[in-house]
């Protein structure tokens, strides 16, 4: 039931002709101390109960049929605007897209499992969490068409805007986790981050800190195995999961490509952080099937066979398989889900074309909360000059 | 309760203990703020009064100060946050200036950002490497970021409340070296704008534009120019962003002469922004250009040299000299 890990197979890219040698032991080392993922449904869509995997089981008793439709088509529909939102890009309606292409159960499964009074703080790519979160897609565009840097209210959805500097928000995350700890409340938060991040400074201050105040929050690294050109292995030499245990709280590796597996264990983290018992590392793994963003050009530095590889794990056709084999959808209901996805396209399409570039004066707006002088200095010095066109033709 | 006489570090301290009363947002984070109550003591008593849940002692690891109390204010509170030395604030600039500074504008106003962060800067302590720079031009050029930095007792006491009210991230600059000076406090006063500028000493013949550290010497050059019949005109900036030009302006009306003084380097500082402004707002009132009186293009000198390398009475006093020259 394992899912091989691709990239502590990888042969290493680099590794100086002078420390070839060691550096050979060591990765055999790490290779046969590779860990077992948490996996509730196969690729093939068989659904695994196992002793291992009892107490995430536990976590997704309650999950009934029409649960599962819903997770399916949540992650139709999030691939159908990511899609769209490539395109948009090649037709020139957006200056740049980050495509979360392949990590749609990482980002549903975690999503899904969270309360609406949860937290959740992004990266730039969890356009499938934001969907869970209720933030309109559209409204995820403007910063990738250049109209805003972020067009959402954070705290209307309690999704943060999206974070560009790799890791800064898992300690933006830890901080209000600790707020939400000295408000005796019992949310959580969520952080969101990548395998690249794993080597921000930022990140493991956020490990250091959340495990000192034993803060509730739930660090959810999706290991898509590439930092842009770079794989895991020049981000680490264990599996990442393992670094919480230095920090003193759990980690857990996930097959990222099982929406059900990450549900699961993202629910159990919740609970941990709920309950008190402070963070919880989960590192789901999967894999970036598309480019970095749509400036990148991955046939640069890595193989098709890869890629082809983890075709076979994908998250949307494993459910499908299941549901198809337990009966527990119907054709009808992936007629309907078609056709929806066809609705969501058009409005994404439509509210792109639409959507209005902002007033040249927004250049000033909102730098400050309480004004500052020198501010409003350059935009009346701005809107003169502006309206010295206008008055002298 | 009428003025009372303390310190620069015992107003902070009394400051901050005003807020922790009057607000349950705020809170306070560092290094050794707690039992320690920093090593400079500026909050001396207040873990011991106020708890642990509210003088939190943290990691050693800035970014991650600034960062979780990034992650505090979004959730309500109003972090001030303590570096404990200037040359320390490097690691948390990224968070300051990346997520801090823009965090307010990028969310279109919906969120805002009230943190402070004190940092005790400036050199004169006889410190070892990275203890006494002065590092204000660094921020003040970021926009999103307020800096001050208060001379007196009485400003710190009171542009720190202010700083704390404030819903923007405020960079909070303690002049360490006079953490121990004496002066007025009038904790029922009403206080100056957070921004505006003050004119500490009037003159008519040629205006000494400083902050934090170096009125002090500002005051003590124009005292000793009064006895050579120069009058001098001595402007506590108290805030480099924004910076009150028009204050400055409205001196150097009047004086037609502007020395700006600092410790940081000359070299791209506030002085040069202070220059270039004076000298589109009063070019027909100059009577010299403005000159400028700071550190120099090095790393901040040995201790042994920083009597030297700061600006001093001589150093102030020979600007004065060679813009009375014009």
């Amino acid at each position: 039931m394992t899912v091989e890990s691709t990239a502590a197979r990888k042969p290493r890219r680099s590794s100086g002709t002078k420390r070839a040698a060691g550096a050979s032991t060591r990765k055999t080392a790490a290779q046969s101390a590779e860990p077992q993922l948490v996996q509730l449904l196969t690729p093939e869509g068989d659904r695994v109960e196992t002793a291992e995997n009892a107490e995430f089981l536990s976590y997704v008793e309650d999950i009934t049929a029409e649960d599962l439709r819903g997770l399916y088509r949540d992650m139709v529909l999030t691939r159908r605007f990511d899609g769209e939102a490539t395109s948009l890009q090649r037709q020139g309606e957006l200056g740049l897209w980050a495509s979360l292409l392949g990590q749609e159960a990482a980002q549903i499964g975690s999503g899904r499992a969270l309360r609406d009074d949860d937290y959740v703080f992004p990266t730039y790519r969890e356009h499938g969490v934001a969907w869970c979160r209720g933030v309109d897609p559209t409204n995820l565009l403007g910063m990738f068409r250049g109209v805003n840097h972020g067009g959402w209210d954070p705290n209307g959805n309690n999704f943060h805007l999206y974070t560009i500097v790799i890791g800064s928000q898992t300690l933006h995350a830890t901080g209000y986790a600790m707020g939400v700890a000295k408000d005796g409340a019992d949310s959580a938060v969520i952080a969101y981050f990548g395998d690249g991040a794993s080597s921000q400074g930022d990140v493991n201050e956020a490990f250091t800190f959340s495990a000192v105040y034993n803060a509730p929050v739930v660090f959810f690294c999706q290991n898509n195995q590439w930092a842009i050109s770079e794989p895991t292995e020049r981000q680490t030499r264990v599996p990442l999961y393992r670094r919480a245990a230095g920090f003193g709280f759990p980690g857990v590796r996930v097959d990222g490509n099982d929406v059900l597996a990450c549900l699961a264990v993202t629910r159990w983290a919740l609970e941990r952080a709920r309950r008190g018992e402070g963070p919880t590392l989960i590192e789901a793994f999967t894999y970036r099937m598309g480019a970095h963003t749509t400036s990148d050009d991955p046939t640069r530095y890595r193989r098709d066979e890869e890629r082809a590889a983890w075709e076979a794990k994908d998250p949307i056709e494993r459910l499908k398989a299941h549901l198809l084999a337990s009966g527990e959808a119907d054709e009808a209901f992936f007629a309907g889900l078609e056709e929806e996805s066809e609705k969501l396209g058009k409005r994404v399409r439509e509210a792109v074309r639409s959507m209005p570039d902002p007033d040249t004066m927004a250049i000033f707006e909102n730098v400050y909360a309480d004004g500052h002088a020198l501010v409003d200095e350059e935009r009346a010095q701005f809107a003169a000059y502006l309206a010295s066109f206008e008055e002298g033709h | 309760m009428a003025a009372e006489k303390m310190s620069i570090a015992k107003a902070l301290n009394e400051s901050l203990r005003k807020a922790l009363e009057t607000d349950p947002k705020v809170l306070i984070m560092g290094e050794d703020v707690g039992k320690l109550g920093g090593v400079f003591r500026i909050t001396d008593g207040l873990q011991k009064d106020f708890g642990e849940d509210r003088v939190i002692d943290t990691p050693l690891a800035e970014s991650g100060i600034v960062g979780t109390a990034i992650g505090l204010a979004l959730r309500g509170y109003r972090p001030v946050v303590e570096i404990q030395f200037d040359g320390f604030v490097f690691p948390a600039y990224d968070q300051i200036v990346t997520q801090l500074a823009k965090m307010h504008a990028r969310a279109l106003g919906k969120v805002k950002m009230p943190v402070v962060v004190r940092i005790p800067y400036g050199g004169a302590i006889g410190a070892v490497e990275h203890h006494s720079e002065s590092p204000e031009a660094l921020f003040a050029h970021v926009a999103g970021l307020k800096v001050v930095s208060p001379s007196t007792p009485s400003d710190a006491y009171w542009m720190l409340q202010q700083a704390i009210q404030s819903d923007d991230p405020v960079i909070f600059f303690e002049p360490k070296r006079r953490y121990w000076d004496k002066g007025e406090v009038d904790v029922e006063a009403i206080p100056d704008a957070l921004h505006a500028s003050r004119v500490a000493r009037e003159g008519t013949d040629l205006t000494l534009a400083a902050y934090g550290p170096m009125v002090k010497v500002c005051l003590e050059a124009a005292a000793a120019a009064a006895e050579e019949g120069k009058s001098v005109e001595v402007v506590d900036l108290r805030s480099m962003s924004p910076i009150d030009f028009d204050g400055v302006q409205r001196s150097v009306e009047k004086t037609r002469r502007l020395v700006v003084v600092h410790e940081a380097p000359v070299f791209l500082g506030v002085g040069s922004e202070i220059a270039a402004r004076i000298t589109e707002r009063c070019f027909y009132h100059l009577e010299a250009p403005v000159l400028r009186v700071g550190g120099f293009h090095a790393p901040y000198p040995p201790a042994r040299l920083e009597e030297e390398y700061l600006p001093g009475l001589d150093r102030v006093l020979d600007a004065v000299d060679r813009s009375l020259a014009y």
